[in-house]
């Protein structure tokens, strides 16, 4: 009997007893019906062939594990970011479950979200009934003081009229007339999860903005937006920390820092932090509004633009010289000089790369992500002296294309690099058995090409299901670019160390 | 007794405090999902299946997470792919802990996500082409798949494609199975109607399209176990004391099966129906046609695991019976042991539920067993018959929610103040934020498995661990009064 009550084997080790084994072994033997293990062992080693990489990439309908999700739950991360804001999604009520497990296995916070819950009879007659009652139970039971409303691809494909809808339940009493409710629809069959943040983003700056007269400030005022971000807790905490270092009045746009990093003290916060109602009505007023994943928030930096504002768009400026051109672009945005103190921890991260530059020259990589994660991360591994390999973003747009292809052709460290637009981890798994690399960097879902390819994965990106906390450490800004550092040469030493444990050179020192 | 009438006085108190804040109409609706359980009462007094009220955050879920994520997901040696729009493959995408053996993307294809990433053009000229093409993309380069199943999503059932046309088309033109499910998210109330409408699926494209008159070589002790998804291991830990107890596990579902054990369930002498809800249409047709008796058993905690292993010998022979007397007998030291080391720690703590499929009611003995009492239960997507046979698990005074909002289960945790709150990740933290202790009812919090004697060592040891963690006592700054 495997089990004890002294030494209780739960499934890590209980099924790697001979007793459950054995049940397996019969099992597939007797019942399965399955191919056997030779025929198993043999095709397995077929898929990690030249020959099976050509046939993967001639897939034209088939999408096999695809690093992005879909609109509506970028949308939810944006609205959570607002004081007060309940994320409202007007369609089918699994979505929400979806949107908001998702969340919390990610930030192991709750996460707060209404579905307005249309089944059959709103398919055929429109989601109208469920937006007047969804709107008023909403607002009775969760009292908050904004609803963000996005939509699910059922409302989409019906056609239902958002802005219609909400107008004719504030007719109708379901909240006051003046209860403020930014909305925007988020087909999942366009874009990913990052162009619903940005459509969500745009709603809340259309529902803000619109029809006000903007007058800049002349104090050192602007707005920074952090996009679709699985870190936004720290790096929204690390970016008002240098905006304060610099004496710049920032406003962050969506900022779910507080509300996905409430205290254990007894008491649940259903809202916490975010960005105030007051706060994004002086926004427009800002001297501009820096957004740090550029390619994601095309329409709002179009809309802030359109708005009289100067937009700076970067892509989540990782390391030394993507932080650089972020604490210039807010230089030059506000007049406000670059204090000694930040001059100060970039020379920390300086010396920090050049004591481990000699580990890192030269290692070659694999990434798949986001668009400008992508791209922030690209750019810090080539300051590394660090080779990317293959670049993989399912969700690519022409402009990510381009930046990515003129960011690795600017670097001698990019020349063997690859990008591969559109593409999903399946593919993935053909490169990196075919054309192997040192380390893989990517989300959580990477763990399946761990095990299948052995590439070590280093885990930056969204969702991290499988590590903790990792959110609450930034890596923007020069501290950032430290952690993501220190991430890379962990993993780096810890293969080294599981390679060399049989011979000389597994050293003390390194 | 004077405790018991205070329990159900503040119980029915805390209900109407609940319904207050809601709308009229709202609150007029959601007191039939609430009451008190009165002893002797044939069910809970409380009404179900109903659809969900709009934004009240309940916490269900739909069809497509029925059948996609719950009946179909598991069988392993097929293809699922989720049909539409890429959400709902990613966000179920091996977050259930289905476990299978098997070299998954090569003969097992559990904790993938295969989708047909419908884009704007899909949606307006249709789907049919591309699931077309997709079958063929899947024989290229799965090659060892036995199966595909075509779980929709919400657009499939609202842009009319033919899904049942393609499926038929394609199982001829590649000579393997091909099941279209209809479970778009929209459909029924919650998950519940997404496992009828697979279970359905199961009748009509395996079952009716398998030879049963092929020669097989059957026993008198062929079972089948059934409706265990294998979350962390538990259908594996139930199946080793069926071995045990002499009978022949013919086939496992859906947790750990292949496309082949499904077949089998009519050719069982039995089938052992693990979770109710979500298999028993299934279990109820292969009854009605193929003659086979179907048994609801329980391995959560010893006094329900004897019950039932009694309960399944009482449909064998003599020499099943003794076997099954034996293998109670070879446990109990196991259990004994485990009530030793966990009863002083845990006796007397109450404990709240809220979760899915058959928990609600199953995991109350195993709590007894552990000398702690359910003082609160509600079903996620439950019916009637839920309820019904959930009167023989709950005591006179018992709190129960159907399809729990957010709202009243906060303020039903807030009022009980339980010593442990078991339900979904959802709840998890918001619970944990008030200083309740909690464990994930759902998914064992990755733990597991809790069934059978193995298991229920995990779960004293899980339960133990989550109310008695060190954390609890510093919730409170010690200079704050």
């Amino acid at each position: 009997m495997p089990q004890s009550a002294e030494k209780v084997l739960d499934h890590a080790g209980l099924f790697k007893e001979p007793e459950y084994q054995e049940i397996f072994e019969r099992k597939k033997a007797q019942f399965e019906g399955g191919c056997g293990a030779d025929k198993v062992r043999e095709v397995a080693d077929w898929t990690r062939t030249m020959e099976y990489r050509e046939i993967n990439f001639k897939r034209e309908a088939l999408v096999i594990n695809p690093a992005k999700a879909c609109q509506p739950l970028g949308a939810v991360l944006c609205a959570s970011g607002f004081e007060g804001t309940l994320p409202y999604v007007h369609g089918s009520q699994g979505c929400v479950a979806y949107f908001r497990s998702h969340f919390n296995r990610h930030f192991k916070e709750p996460c707060s979200a209404v579905s307005d819950s249309m089944t059959e009879d709103a398919a055929v007659f429109g989601g109208l009934n469920n937006m007047v009652d969804g709107l008023a139970n909403a607002h009775a039971l969760y009292k908050p003081k904004m609803i963000a409303v996005s939509t699910t691809c059922m409302a989409e494909v019906i056609g239902d009229d958002l802005d219609g809808f909400i107008k004719i339940a504030k007719q109708k009493g379901s909240i006051p007339e003046d209860f403020r409710v930014p909305f925007a629809h988020t087909p999942s069959f366009v874009g990913s999860h990052v162009t619903g943040y940005d459509n969500m983003l745009k709603g809340f700056l259309t529902s803000f903005w619109d029809g006000k007269t903007r007058a800049e400030t002349t104090a050192p005022a602007i707005n920074i937006n952090g996009g679709f971000d699985g870190y936004c807790v720290a790096n929204n905490r690390e970016l008002k920390r240098m905006m304060k270092e610099m004496g710049v009045e920032a406003t962050i746009i969506s900022d779910p820092s507080e509300v996905f990093d409430t205290p254990t003290d007894g008491e649940f916060r259903m809202y916490a932090g975010g960005t105030t109602a007051a706060q994004m009505e002086a926004a427009l007023d800002a001297r501009g509004t820096v957004f740090m994943q550029g390619i994601s928030a095309a329409k709002s930096a179009e809309y802030v633009e359109k708005a009289g504002q100067k937009a700076v768009s970067l892509h989540c400026p990782v390391g030394v010289t993507g932080t650089d051109a972020f604490l210039m672009a807010v230089s030059e945005l506000t007049g406000q000089a670059i204090p000694a103190s930040l001059e100060l921890e970039r020379g920390r991260l300086v010396d920090a790369i050049a004591d481990s530059q000699a580990h890192l020259h030269g290692k070659r990589f694999a990434l798949f992500g986001d668009p400008d994660m992508l791209l922030g991360l690209t750019a810090f591994l080539l300051e590394l002296g660090a080779e990317p390999v293959h670049i993989l973003c399912t969700n690519a747009t022409k402009d990510w294309t381009e930046k990515i292809n003129a960011l690795l052709a600017a670097s001698p460290f990019g020349k063997d690099a690859k990008a591969w637009p559109g593409k999903d981890l399946w593919h993935l798994r053909s490169l990196l058995a075919t054309e192997p690399v040192d380390f893989l960097i990517g989300s959580s879902h990477g763990k399946y090409l761990e095990r299948d390819i052995g590439t070590p994965l280093i885990r930056i990106g969204f969702p991290i299901f499988d590590r903790h906390h990792h959110h609450r450490f930034p890596i923007w800004g020069y501290q950032g670019g430290l952690n993501v550092l220190v991430k890379i040469l962990d993993k780096i030493f810890d293969t080294l160390d599981a390679k060399t444990t049989d011979s000389a050179s597994f050293d003390l020192v390194r | 007794m004077s405790a018991v009438l205070d329990d159900k006085t503040r119980n029915k108190a805390l209900i109407n405090e609940v319904l207050e804040v809601y709308p009229e109409k709202a609150a007029k609706k959601r007191a039939k999902h609430l009451n008190v359980y009165e002893e002797g009462k044939p069910d809970c007094g409380v009404k179900s299946n109903i659809k969900s009220l709009p934004g009240v955050m309940t916490i269900r879920g739909c069809a497509y997470a029925g059948s996609k994520g719950v009946v179909w997901g598991p069988i392993k040696d097929m293809v699922h792919v989720s049909h539409g729009p890429v959400g709902c493959g990613q966000y179920s995408w091996a977050t259930r802990r289905n476990y299978y053996n098997g070299t998954t993307g090569v003969d097992a294809f559990g904790a993938m996500q295969i989708t047909s990433d419908f884009q704007e053009k899909d949606i307006v000229f249709g789907g049919d082409k591309k699931l077309d093409k997709l079958v063929d993309e899947i024989t290229q380069v799965f090659p060892l798949a036995k199966g595909i199943s075509v779980q929709s999503e919400c657009p499939i059932g609202l842009i009319g494609d033919d899904i049942e046309a393609v499926s038929k088309k394609k199982s001829k033109e590649v000579g393997l199975p091909m099941v279209p499910v209809r479970c778009e998210g929209f459909r029924g109330v919650s998950q519940s109607l997404g496992h009828h409408i697979a279970n359905d699926a199961i009748r009509d494209w395996v079952f009716d399209k398998a030879d049963y008159n092929a020669p097989f070589e059957s026993t008198p002790y062929d079972v089948v176990l059934m409706a265990d998804y294998n979350i962390g291991g538990d259908a594996w830990s139930s199946r080793i004391l069926l071995e045990e107890m002499g009978l022949r596990v013919i086939g496992q579902g859906t947790g750990d099966a292949t496309l082949k054990e499904i077949e089998m369930m009519p050719r069982a002498k039995l089938l052992l129906l693990h979770c109710y809800r979500s298999m028993n249409y299934i279990a109820r047709h292969v009854e009605e046609k193929y003659g086979v008796p179907w048994f609801e058993y329980n391995l959560f905690g010893p006094t329900k695991i004897a019950e039932s292993l009694r309960g399944i010998a009482a449909f064998f022979d003599d020499s099943i019976k003794e076997k099954a007397e034996q293998v109670i007998a070879k446990y109990t030291a196991l259990s004994q042991a485990v009530i030793d080391k966990y009863k002083p720690r845990l006796a007397g703590k109450k404990v709240m539920l809220y979760v899915g499929g058959l928990r609600p009611r199953h995991v109350v003995g195993a709590y007894e067993d552990l000398g702690m009492e359910v003082c609160g239960t509600g079903y996620e997507f439950g019916h009637g018959d839920d309820y019904q046979r959930t009167t023989h698990y709950v005591k006179d005074g018992t709190l129960i929610y159907d399809d729990v909002t957010s709202f009243e289960l906060e303020k039903f945790a807030e009022k009980i103040r339980p010593d442990l709150m078991a339900s979904g990740v959802k709840e998890k933290y918001i619970f944990q934020k008030m200083g309740i202790p909690f464990r994930q009812m759902h998914s064992w919090d990755y733990s597991g498995p809790y069934h059978g004697y193995d298991g229920f060592a995990i779960f004293a040891r899980d339960m133990d661990m989550a109310i008695n963690s060190p954390v609890w006592g510093m919730t409170k700054a010690p200079w704050k009064k």
